[in-house]
């Protein structure tokens, strides 16, 4: 086994509302990643994929609170740690991030370079503006990007373009974890290859030494990921191997989040998709059984009483439902 | 399959350009088309290739700078704000960025009762509005109880997406073009749109112009699809004929780029 860079061990967070109400988008939630790998994490809009990314930062500003659990960074224990050491301390070096929709919220006003000196100097104050240059058009390079992106303002860039830059700044001080948060969705197919590349080449030279990669495009994950972990309503529903979780899900969500994957390929048009009618419950009052409950097509009465825990199914591999693995083969065997 | 296939929005040597000397752009290039009632046509395209642009001259929403739009056989007549007013009648649309397509002023339930009174349904019992209006957000998995007194500025890209689809749903409209309307809405969700998108056609008949860089989403929902690339319609054919056996190099290029979950990926070729 690697070099465990980040563990996450039953971490709970919440958010706070206006109206003094608690959102617990976190719910026990426990994950690994060791060095030279990528887990990928996935689930519907608003299940607490970015909040998950967040919260394993220790990023903790209101409306987000902390709750229980333990976030350990190569060896180093940081729950607890004040929000402004985790800004001065971790991120950049620790860990990178790089959040939903960042390319776009770019300062206008300012050069690449300049971000690139924004990132540096909150980690070292003394850097000059020459070291940055050197060490910038260097890393630049070697990840296929034109020096001269350095001199240009963002809204000079293409999308693809933007989105590179994002990332070669992000993780210009070699953080051990990268967060992605949806980095590709908006760009197209060829920009979102480069991108996929990137990240790939930057595994590869170890210039970060793990990466959690965030998405709703499937077809993504599977290519980019060691691990998939699917959540749902706050919760972690699936937990495996990437094959497995793309090609034999086991809990009823990943299950039904799979075949509604769609790939250009012959037969698309003949099988009907496996939408997941119906929407995710309320995080302020969660039901107090299984969540997924009121949407699954093979809910029985025991679903909707106590809480159901995650189960291990197979190595290395955990999913949250009632039923053991076989008897969820048998359901599915049944219904196809 | 229709017997008869009538015209609903033609194209001829449509072009737009926009600036001129050294920052000219031909966004739209001289591009002719036929797009059938009933029809569900996908445009597909990288960033740039000028399908906003098409969708934005469809819709009247700026002037062509060359050639002309046809609706239902005759010239098309937006000269006037009235005339304009008449033809949106029959054609809405969805846009890219959903958070430059709504009123800041108006809450998100107003949103959706402008939709059943633009549908005739202005003397409806209240109750019965709001059983409409449930019924859309729950079509796009969207709580109602949620949504109502928060403004469009409150929710998340997705939620957004989801908010014009809903807004759809009401309308029914004859025509609708959809510009990457799904784009930051998760895969279950997503699915069900399409259905519904597709079910829409069958039950009334509309025509779905749907623009997107994703050729899976493309290749699942259309009969027809035109590739577009830098303004110019590269080809187009039967959704089989073109996404299964492609012939323009440039479409060759766009579909072995799109991620692969049944064969390697190849990333050698960026
Ligand atoms: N500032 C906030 N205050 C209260 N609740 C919030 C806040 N931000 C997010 N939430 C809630 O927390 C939950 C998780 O949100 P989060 O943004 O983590 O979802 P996500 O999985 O990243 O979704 P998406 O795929 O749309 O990006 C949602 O139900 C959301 O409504
Ligand atoms: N208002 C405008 N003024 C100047 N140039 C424009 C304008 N709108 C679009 N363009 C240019 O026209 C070309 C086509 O743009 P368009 O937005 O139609 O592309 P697109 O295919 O929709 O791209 P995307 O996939 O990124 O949405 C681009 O080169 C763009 O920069
Ligand atoms: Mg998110
Ligand atoms: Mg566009």
């Amino acid at each position: 086994m690697g070099k465990v860079m980040l563990e996450v061990r039953d971490l709970t967070t919440k958010y706070i509302t206006r109206f003094r109400e608690d959102v617990y988008a976190v719910d026990h939630v426990s994950l690994k990643v060791e060095e030279g790998k990528s887990l990928g994490i996935a689930g519907e809009s608003g299940c607490g994929k970015s909040t998950l990314a967040l919260s394993l930062m220790g990023y903790y500003f209101p409306p987000l609170y902390y709750t229980s659990g333990d976030i350990i960074i190569d060896g180093r224990n940081i729950s607890g740690m004040n929000p402004d050491d985790v800004r001065r301390s971790i991120l950049g070096t620790e860990i990178a991030y790089i959040p939903q929709a960042a390319m776009n919220a770019l300062n206008p006003t300012q050069k690449v370079i300049h971000f690139v000196e924004d990132v540096i100097q909150a980690h070292n104050p003394k850097a000059t503006k020459k070291e940055i240059y050197e060490l910038a058009s260097e890393r630049f390079h070697l990840l296929g990007l034109p020096p001269e992106v350095l001199q240009k303002y963002p809204v000079e860039l293409s999308g693809g373009m933007k989105q590179r830059t994002v990332i070669a700044v992000s993780v210009i001080l070699g953080p051990k974890v990268l967060i992605a948060d949806e980095p590709s969705s908006a760009l197209d197919v060829t920009s979102q290859k480069m991108v996929i590349k990137m990240l790939r080449d930057l595994m590869e030279s170890g210039l970060i030494k793990s990466m959690i990669f965030i998405t709703h495009e499937l077809p993504l994950l599977y290519n980019v990921t060691d691990h998939i972990m699917v959540m749902y309503a706050g919760q972690i529903v699936e937990h495996g191997a990437a094959s497995e979780a793309v090609f034999d899900p086991l809990h009823p969500y990943s299950k039904g989040l799979m075949g509604s994957i769609i790939v250009p390929e012959a037969g698309l048009r003949e099988h009907k998709l496996t939408a997941v009618p119906g929407v995710p419950p309320n995080l302020k009052k969660p039901p107090s059984g299984c969540r997924f409950a009121e949407r699954c097509k093979y809910v029985r009465p025991e679903c909707r009483g106590a809480a159901v825990n995650i189960r291990e199914g197979g190595v290395g591999r955990t999913y949250r439902c009632i039923l053991t693995e076989s008897e969820l083969r048998e359901v599915y065997k049944n219904a196809a | 399959m229709q017997l008869e296939k009538k015209p609903c929005l033609t194209g001829v040597g449509l072009t737009k350009t926009f600036g001129m000397g050294r920052t000219k752009t031909v966004a739209v290039d001289h591009v002719d088309f036929t797009f059938y009632e009933g029809e569900i046509v996908s445009i597909v395209g990288e960033s740039g290739s000028g399908k906003t642009t098409l969708a934005k001259l469809l819709l009247g929403l700026i002037n062509e700078t060359e050639g002309s739009v046809e609706f239902l056989g005759k010239k098309r007549d937006i000269s006037s704000g009235k005339k304009k007013q008449e033809y949106w009648k029959s054609i809405q649309a969805i846009f890219q960025d959903p958070f430059s397509s709504y009123n800041i002023f108006n809450k998100i339930d107003a949103v959706l009762l402008d939709c059943i009174h633009m549908r005739g349904g202005k003397n409806l019992p209240q109750a019965k509005k709001v059983e409409l209006m449930i019924e859309a957000c729950k079509f796009v998995n969207l709580k109602f109880e949620e949504l109502t007194n928060k403004y469009p500025f409150e929710l998340s890209g997705g939620q957004m997406q989801r908010l014009m689809i809903a807004r759809i749903f009401l309308l029914k409209p004859k025509i609708l073009i959809a510009d990457e309307p799904t784009s930051m809405i998760d895969a279950c969700s997503r699915a069900t749109i399409l259905d519904y998108l597709i079910q829409l056609r069958n039950e009334i008949g509309m025509t779905l112009i749907f623009i997107t860089h994703d050729i899976g989403l493309a290749y699942y929902v259309s009969d027809t699809v035109y590739i577009m690339e830098r303004g110019k319609i590269v080809e187009r054919g039967s959704a089989d004929d073109v996404i299964l056996r492609p012939r323009a190099a440039y479409t060759k290029r766009l579909i072995s780029d799109v991620p692969k979950i049944y064969e390697e990926w190849d990333l050698s070729t960026v």
